[in-house]
């Protein structure tokens, strides 16, 4: 059954991710510097690592593979919540309706682009799962605006989170870690939008929870962090410790990302 | 890190901004002295002044000093910013607290990078702001949008230079938020339900950009009137 074998392969990727990080710290060292001109690659990434020798020369194109079947997991269920949202009557209206068309167009072009790079680079991209927004009828998104906006802020601010803990696995790639770093970056663009949108800040102060739900709390879960770097990031400097937070997204791993996105799969 | 060949007292007597050159007037050997420290300089990767400028140095620690460059830009910039007669007069509530935040972040980053960095920190960077007109709100904001959109495509495109994963990571957790505020900023420039993202910073494939620090350097060098040799980074 698809969806079962979806799950399996969810779960294959958060089990292995103790695997992944011993593997991909490895490959980061014996490929670096093994990667084209960054010029050419930073204006073509697609292009360039879909060159099947590219991969052949990683120690494990398993890995790169991996990471961006747990993207595109993420991608497909934002890429489908959007676009259900718009195709909802009069759920979405004027201006909104505008940024969260600007935001589908991008979740889907996120899914088409990962879905290439994985095809392209000899790997088998996971199928759409089927998705519950509703989790089991505990939400209504598609009937009540505000209950939309919570979970596209949840789902972005996840999606930011998650982005940001795989990048060290893609560190064997340059030309992939640089694509990733241009997704991640308009995840961030979304969720601040989102987040304003609903009279949130569009920034993340300390590990606090501003939908309102929760369940989900869980989203949120470290953001309070201030150890950078092994610095206290508030004791060398004036700015105040809520403002220090926010001026730090913090990851999230695929297991943390895996339990949230599992109350989403039908 | 190579060991660095100057002497840990010579090096520290540079992080002063103002020391080096004004021992060098003041001793009126300016021309000759900056010739020898130049040659002198040549394939050492500390990062210290050379002359009117600075070079970042090479390898992870060329590429934070690269990242506390931009940082100190945009901590100035914010600086005058919330000094300004915009700021200080006619910004809404809105925008009051939206480059305050800004502000007291940007701060935080080059704070950050200064500890981080330690003694391989550059020093204070020179910047020019007389182009911006700190009085009015579109020169204020455009401006804001301009840094803070060249912030997300520098880190976006210095990813790739780090070989520590402990730096990119510290850089990933900085690029996500000046994409938050760049697209805040974004939206109450232009007031569009569509600035924060539109096709100016984001493609088709729904990338946003990165650019190189050539790239980046030279757009900002109409702000840093400190010279910055970034010739260490790893390409």
């Amino acid at each position: 059954m698809k969806l079962l074998s979806v799950f399996n392969q969810f779960e294959a990727l958060a089990n292995n991710e103790t695997r992944d990080k011993a593997t991909t710290r490895r490959e980061a060292f014996t490929t670096l510097g093994k990667t084209l001109g960054k010029a050419a690659t930073i204006a073509l990434p697609l292009a360039a690592f879909m060159t099947p020798n590219r991969v052949a020369a990683q120690s494990s194109g398993d890995t790169v593979i991996d990471v961006l079947n747990f993207a595109l997991l993420l991608e497909y269920l934002e890429s489908e919540y959007y676009q259900t949202g718009l195709s909802t009557d009069s759920l979405l209206t004027g201006d909104t309706r505008e940024t969260i068309a600007l935001i589908s167009q991008h979740e889907t072009a996120h899914v088409e682009f990962l879905k290439t790079a994985i095809n392209g680079a000899g790997g088998t991209a996971i199928d759409k799962p089927e998705f519950d927004f509703t989790v089991g009828g505990a939400f209504d998104p598609f009937g009540d605006l505000p209950t939309f906006m919570v979970l596209a802020q949840a789902f972005e601010d996840t999606g930011v989170r998650a982005y940001k803990g795989q990048a060290v696995n893609l560190m064997g790639n340059k030309d992939v870690l640089t694509a990733a770093l241009q997704i991640h970056s308009v995840e961030a663009r979304h969720a601040s939008e989102i987040r304003r949108m609903r009279g949130s800040k569009g920034w993340i102060t300390s590990d606090n929870n501003t939908t309102g739900v929760d369940a989900i709390d869980a989203v949120y879960n470290g953001e309070d962090n201030i150890t950078q770097l092994g610095l206290d990031a508030v004791s060398i400097t004036d700015v105040s410790r809520d403002r220090v937070t926010e001026a730090y997204d913090e990851p999230l791993s695929k297991a943390d990302v895996t339990d949230i996105a599992m109350l989403f799969l039908g | 890190m190579q060991t660095p060949k100057f002497s840990t007292s010579r090096v520290v007597a540079d992080r002063d901004p103002h020391s080096r050159r004004r021992f060098l007037r003041n001793s009126g050997i300016g021309l000759a002295a900056a010739g020898l420290f130049l040659t002198g300089c040549e394939d050492d990767d500390d990062p210290i002044r050379m002359g009117d400028g600075v070079n970042l140095g090479t390898g992870d620690i060329g590429v934070l000093n690269y990242a506390y460059a931009l940082e100190q830009l945009e901590a100035a910039f914010y600086a005058a910013v919330i000094t300004g007669s915009y700021y200080t007069g006619s910004a809404t509530s809105e925008e009051e607290d939206i480059l305050g935040d800004l502000e007291a972040h940007e701060r935080a980053h080059a704070d950050f990078f200064k500890a981080a960095l330690g003694s391989s920190a550059i020093p204070a960077l020179e910047v020019d702001f007389s182009t911006i007109d700190f009085t009015d709100r579109a020169s204020v904001l455009g401006t804001a949008q301009a840094f803070e959109d060249l912030g997300v495509s520098a880190y976006n495109g210095a990813g790739r230079l780090i070989t520590n994963p402990d730096y990119l990571v510290v850089a990933g957790k900085i690029v996500s938020v000046e994409a938050r505020h760049a697209a805040a900023i974004r939206s109450i420039n232009s007031g569009s339900p569509t600035a924060f993202a539109n096709s100016q910073v984001v493609d088709a494939s729904g990338l946003d950009v990165a650019r190189t620090p050539s790239q980046v350097l030279t757009i900002a060098s109409t702000y840093i009137t400190t010279s910055i040799d970034f010739s260490g980074l790893p390409q």
